[in-house]
């Protein structure tokens, strides 16, 4: 976990492959999940296959999985579901800024499609190390694309013989997952504030308001909070 | 593949990814210090705190247990691996001895 981090793009790409197995380990854990229960939800398998490639966003897939009546599909309520899920996206494209400017257009916009909440989280982790670069992200993020996909295909295909996978507490995995990527972003008591905020905001809003706005009024709120207490330190450092 | 989950699937490919190229899009037009930098800046960790909070308070005994445990597993190892499956290990146990 503390290699030296080599500049070299090749290099990158493969240090972001190996830091990110772990993580591509627990992403396979849900896929599985999520395989499975796009089977009793009724997607075949070419359908499982062209949504994890394309969509590639796993708890927006979650989901529309509530919503999928097959044979009379709600078409647009699907679409705005996957646009209100995934807006949170929208900030961490926005921080991988410093990453993508450099490159030309169209090859930052293709890196784009690879921003998930996993890559783009380790990848600043690195890069407040000071060691990643846009090669380490693109290692993590097709790493994360290949065990999405094969995870999601598998479970579709083994769907049958799992018929509950809160038994094996494979459920859980998600939550552990982003708890343990959120505990390794602690950089000291600066981050207190914005936390405990970010949590509370979204927990009153997620009994307030359906659908996962919960994420983007927690972060929003936990981020600016976070923002005001730095600048009000540094007002009183002037005083 | 009925023209009608085809449908749906490109339409969540196409906003997904417009959502992805757009941040980028917005971020050039942001600067680099100041308020905006630091709140930019906290992002990540509030992104994730919102993210996992609310799954945890709706989860029992069970899984309170389970980030607990997992959230320990990550102070002492900084292994994210260990975290993640002790989590989900401690969640398949605590399930079973609390039988819920």
């Amino acid at each position: 976990m503390h290699a030296p981090a080599p500049h070299h793009g090749r290099d990158q790409f493969w240090l972001g492959i190996r830091m990110f197995t772990p993580v591509a380990i627990s992403i396979a854990a849900y896929g599985l999940v999520w395989g499975v229960l796009a089977g009793q939800a009724g997607l075949s398998v070419a359908e499982v296959a062209l949504m994890s490639g394309l969509v590639f966003a796993g708890s927006s897939q979650f989901v529309v999985l509530d919503m999928w009546m097959p044979g009379s599909l709600p078409i647009a309520s699907i679409v705005i579901a996957t646009a209100i899920v995934n807006l949170r996206i929208l900030l961490m494209s926005a921080t991988l800024r410093p990453l993508l400017a450099p490159l030309p257009r169209w090859r930052a916009l293709g890196a784009t499609f690879f921003v998930t909440d996993e890559s783009w989280a380790m990848t600043m982790t690195e890069i407040r190390k000071g060691g990643a670069g846009v090669a380490f992200f693109l290692g993590t993020g097709v790493l994360s694309w290949l065990a999405w996909m094969l995870s999601t295909l598998t479970g579709r295909v083994l769907g049958a013989f799992i018929d509950d996978p809160a038994r094996y507490g494979l459920d859980f995995a998600f939550t552990a997952t982003f708890l343990a990527l959120l505990l390794g972003m602690w950089k000291g008591r600066g981050d207190l504030v914005p936390w405990i905020v970010a949590a509370l905001a979204a927990i009153a809003t997620s009994r307030l308001v359906d659908g996962n706005w919960y994420i983007i009024v927690g972060g929003l709120a936990g981020s600016l909070a976070g923002a005001v207490a730095e600048w009000l330190k540094e007002r009183r450092h002037v005083a | 593949m009925s023209l009608d989950a085809l449908l749906a699937i490109l339409g969540m490919a196409a906003v997904t990814y417009a959502i992805r190229a757009g941040g980028v899009a917005l971020a050039s037009r942001l600067p680099e210090t100041g308020f905006i930098a630091t709140w930019m800046r906290h992002l990540p960790g509030a992104v994730l705190a919102a993210l996992v909070a609310p799954a945890i308070l709706a989860g029992g005994p069970a899984e309170a247990i389970a980030a607990a445990t997992t959230a320990l597993i990550l102070v002492l190892s900084r292994n994210l691996f260990a975290a993640m499956a002790g989590g989900v290990l401690a969640v398949y146990l605590a399930r079973l001895a609390l039988g819920t």
